[in-house]
């Protein structure tokens, strides 16, 4: 695949205004597994999945601020090393019956590179700014 | 409502001004002036107050604008299983019942950490500790109880706490983790249970209980020496008829002495002699008090916009201190505030369980005996069993168990209904499944309980209202059970009877599937069925074991992941290769992972043994990467905490270049081989057990076992080594060596079971191989050898190693192959070679 962008950008949004950030290559992060980009937001974590999917959460589990780059990656879900907690990659909510959620940010992959919308991520709520169609 | 007040309760509910089109997370409604609402203020964010604002949530949602107080600053927990969290079998989280996003959710402002100091009943308003005025309809009084100091000179002591909320638990906590000695004065359900918390991690405990006998409020004098005996069996001192005269010390608490004189040293004293209703708040607005705000049958107090429930409350006269109870009140309050007309609370038959893990006791009803009454008694004094049931006029009055539980809930229903027991007199005490073909089969027992039957005392769940869950949801696990019913959602107790309910209600449908449990929700298929099929159908990846057992996941979760990864690594050694991504954190980093996201570093000291040299590298290191913390660790090696992830290749780089390799102390694999001096030293040594536990530890280090795997050797019976609480403890004697196996400290303590006594090291090392492969082929994994030995018996471990000896050999031999391909130093290779570079570097730092 050539050109996938992971999570389209709401429609009232334009790409063009949102800052995307290169963070290095879909081959550095290790299949079902996770690698960390240090930002002036904190840590985040990059997830790739089985079928090469790019997500990017806060690295830091609502539960207890674990590390959720040092986690199990499953399916779409990643499992916390603290306690257990499994969180969506895609949305950060915690699986039932744990709740609560993590900052996610938009990711773009394009060729094999991998960037960030670190602008319009807003973390310490979970939420972002719809750039990623989640609200 | 003001808009202040949901301010403090975080951006969900505030409109954001820097970003005008913030959406508010799912289900955090925005506040949008509409018609006014009534207005309900809730004093107590407890299980009484919370459980009425879930019940009226639920009958009439939105019908009031809800404004909680919380004199604590935690959303509203489980407080009855405060007392698992001290005896470290449940975390806080786990107790907590709603989240702070459960009340946004439902547009409750909630404020904790914050008490309510007056009522203005004119202006129908409530004031602050902060000052903060919010107006009311309808108040809710729902501030529970607080423990009872009994006033004796330094009952204000610091060290002396109630047990009561988190508050209490952590200062418990605290003082346990100092070691040291606990004295709980009270005897009664609260104190057993920290007195059993605070023995568990680890403390010199005594109980002082006024009375002659424990609990004698719920337990009769038999039971309640029953109970006595079987806590001095835990290390728990019990003196009963024993008054406290004085709390001693100066600055911190020193001492109890009794009136007798006695006195006991004490690092922290529990005060669980009781709860007191705590009605300050009502009684300061004028509300008719007695012992605690008085309450009618709908829990109106005598203001008739003021209402209470829970422990706060004196209702007919009487005052509850028990779960039940409180729901039942809560359930008709909200009822009557969800426009209800015709609810009434007419009081509670209680019953009680203590919640000590091990110890079954349970009451219920008037067991005090007395003119007219008869007793039917029961006495299984070698099972520990007690059972005694009171009666009169063929009608079941109270009921009083130990040892023996599951019947609590037939005797509860038969007393609640007050029906005649003539029919069923002579076998009752034998519990309900008693007779005719069902003999002693529980799910016959379940099966017989009426519709009303109440199931769950906690919740008030109903028999009938778990079996129409089941057959109407397709329920068919206890967890679904819980999560659609509430029942066993809160102590637990009645998890047994629901598992027979389900059975019961499912009948073959039930029986059919499988009584093992499945490995993970991926698979229906069990631990143990999984790893036959990966040895009899020579499944040689993880993605052949998908295929091939039908998992409904693409890649497996992190419960299956990792047991698969062992069950195929230990059945093809050398020819699988091990999946990185299914390992723990702890084994892909190599050490192990903090609460705070740095790691630990212990390097393997070979039975113990170090030198000088080790020493300054180590000491070399802690300078050189500032680690803040060095420790001695249990298995006899030194510990280096705080270590930052990316700093690990070099650390283990200067370690390696002194000589030591990885300790494995965060493997599922062999962690330390713990050895005495023995003979080489000591005089009472016999054999040199440090150089024969080094020689097993070169034979066993860096193996990949279902769990962790200690071992020790000791050089005599004085057993310094403390081999025989050890997965596989050597003692050395005279006459050679005994092995003993199945051992653990920890939790729950396990002594080793003895497995042979052999002559000669060489038999030592081909036994402890033998085992340890017939270890890693059998035990599913997480599972100990000390319930590893337990499920299967020590007879089968018996008959594979000492009654087979060509079976041993070929155990060993098995071992000994495995070894070959695992004994790498791992530190090395990522350090020296750079395996695994990614896993310590960051991918980018943009910041």
């Amino acid at each position: 695949m050539d050109s996938i962008i992971m999570e389209t950008a709401a429609p009232e949004t334009a790409i063009s205004e949102i800052a995307w950030t290169h963070v290095g290559s879909i081959d550095d992060i290790p299949v079902l597994g996770s690698r960390v980009v240090r930002t002036a937001q904190g840590d985040i974590a990059l997830f790739r999945t089985a079928a090469d999917e790019i997500f990017a959460l806060e690295d830091s589990c609502p539960h207890k601020n674990g590390p959720l780059s040092q986690g199990i990656v499953h399916g779409r879900r990643v499992t916390c090393p603290l306690h257990g907690w499994v969180i969506e990659l895609a949305t950060g909510e915690a699986v039932a019956p744990d709740e609560g959620r993590t900052g996610h940010v938009p990711v773009r992959v394009e060729g094999r590179g991998v960037s960030l919308a670190l602008g319009e991520a807003k973390l310490s709520r979970g939420g972002c700014r719809k750039a990623c169609g989640h609200v | 409502m003001d808009m202040h007040l949901s301010s403090n309760n975080g951006p969900a509910v505030e409109p954001d001004a820097a970003q005008p089109d913030a959406i508010a997370p799912e289900g955090a409604a925005l506040r949008i002036p509409g018609p006014a609402k009534e207005r309900l203020v809730v004093v107590g964010n407890g299980m009484a107050g919370m459980k009425t604002v879930e019940e009226l949530l639920a009958k009439a949602p939105g019908r009031f604008e809800i404004t909680v107080f919380g004199a604590e600053p935690h959303p509203n927990y489980n407080r009855i299983m405060l007392s698992p969290v001290l005896a470290g079998e449940k975390s806080f989280d786990q107790i907590v019942l709603n989240s702070r996003e459960w009340y946004d959710a439902n547009g409750i402002a909630l404020l904790t950490g914050e008490a309510v100091e007056g009522i203005d009943r004119e202006a129908k308003t409530v004031v602050s500790q902060s000052g903060r005025v919010v107006p009311y309809d309808r108040l809710l009084i729902a501030t529970g109880s607080m423990p009872f100091i009994i006033p004796v000179p330094g009952s204000t002591l610091p060290g002396v706490v109630g047990f009561r909320d988190l508050a209490d638990v952590d200062a418990m906590l605290a003082a346990a983790a100092k070691g040291g000695r606990a004295v709980v004065i009270g005897g009664g359900l609260l104190g057993l249970e920290a007195a059993n918390g605070l023995r568990v991690k680890g403390m010199d405990v005594t109980v002082i209980h006024l009375m002659p006998t424990l609990m004698e409020r719920q337990l009769d004098p038999s039971a309640g020496m029953l109970l006595q005996r079987e806590l001095e069996r835990r290390g728990i001192a019990v003196l009963t008829g024993a008054d406290t005269a004085e709390i001693v010390g100066d600055e911190q608490v020193r001492a109890v002495r009794l009136k007798d004189g006695r006195e006991l040293p004490a690092d922290i004293v529990v005060m669980a002699v009781g709860i007191r209703p705590n009605m300050a708040l009502g009684r300061a607005a004028g509300l008719e008090c007695g012992r605690g705000i008085r309450v009618d049958d709908r829990m109106r107090t005598s203001d008739p916009s003021i209402f209470a429930v829970g422990e706060c409350v004196e209702h007919r006269g009487l005052t509850y201190g028990l779960v039940a109870p409180l729901f039942e009140m809560a359930k008709v309050l909200a009822h009557d505030l969800a426009g209800g007309e015709d609810g009434a609370y007419t009081g509670s038959v209680t019953s009680t369980k203590l919640k000590v893990t091990g110890v079954d006791v349970f009451s219920a009803g008037d067991f005090s005996g007395g003119e007219g009454t008869e007793e039917i008694l029961f006495r299984d004094a070698s099972r520990g069993v007690y059972k005694r049931l009171v009666l009169k006029d063929n009608r079941l009055l109270g009921a009083v168990l130990y040892g023996d539980t599951r019947d609590g809930a037939w005797y509860v229903s038969l007393l609640k209904d007050g029906a005649d027991v003539s029919a069923e007199r002579d076998t009752m005490i034998f519990g309900q499944g008693f007779g005719g073909a069902d003999g002693g089969d529980p799910n016959a027992a379940v099966a017989a309980l009426p519709d009303s039957a109440e199931i769950c005392g906690c919740n008030g769940v109903c028999k009938g209202t778990i079996v129409k869950a089941i057959t109407e949801k397709g329920l068919t696990s206890l967890d679904e059970v819980k999560a659609h019913t509430k029942a066993s959602a809160s102590c637990g107790g009645c998890s047994g009877t629901v598992e027979a309910l389900l059975a019961a209600t499912l009948g073959d449908g039930f029986k059919a599937a499988p009584t093992v449990k499945p490995m993970c929700k991926c698979t229906h298929h069990s631990h143990d069925a999984v790893r036959a099929s990966i040895v009899e159908r020579g499944l040689k990846t993880m993605a052949e074991v998908f295929q091939a057992m039908d998992w409904t996941t693409a890649d497996g979760c992190a419960s299956c992941r990792p047991a698969l990864n062992y069950y195929l690594l230990c059945a093809w050694p050398g020819e699988y290769k091990d999946d990185y991504q299914s390992r723990y954190i702890n084994e892909r980093a190599h050490a192990n992972i903090q609460k705070d996201g740095t790691y630990s570093v212990v390097p393997r000291m070979w039975g113990g043994l170090t030198s000088a040299s080790e020493l300054r590298a180590i000491a070399d290191v802690v300078d050189k990467f500032a680690i803040p913390t060095v420790k001695v660790t249990g298995g006899q090696r030194i510990d280096l905490f705080g270590v930052k992830k990316e700093d690990l290749p070099a650390v283990w780089a200067d370690l390696n270049a002194a000589g030591m390799v990885s300790g494995h102390a965060y493997a599922k694999g062999l962690r330390t081989v713990k050895t005495c001096v023995g003979s080489e030293w000591c005089r009472f040594g016999t054999q040199d057990s440090t150089g024969l536990g080094v020689k097993l530890e070169r034979m066993t280090w860096g193996t990949w076992t279902p769990h962790k795997v200690k071992l020790a050797v000791s050089g005599c019976p004085r057993n310094c080594a403390e081999a025989t609480i050890k997965d596989l403890g050597v003692v050395c004697i005279d006459s050679g060596y005994e092995l003993h196996v199945g051992g653990n400290g920890g939790l729950h303590v396990r002594a080793c079971d003895l497995l042979v006594r052999v002559a000669t090291e060489e038999e030592v090392l081909e036994y402890t191989g033998a085992f340890m492969q017939l270890y890693r082929e059998e035990a599913r994994y997480l599972e100990r050898t000390a319930p590893w030995v337990e499920r299967v018996g020590l007879d089968h471990i018996k008959a594979a190693l000492v009654g087979d000896a060509e079976r041993r050999r070929a155990l060993n031999a098995r071992f000994l192959f495995s070894q070959s391909f695992s004994q790498d130093d791992p530190w090395a290779e990522r350090a020296a070679q750079g395996v695994d570079r990614h896993e310590f570097k960051l991918l980018a730092d943009v910041g």
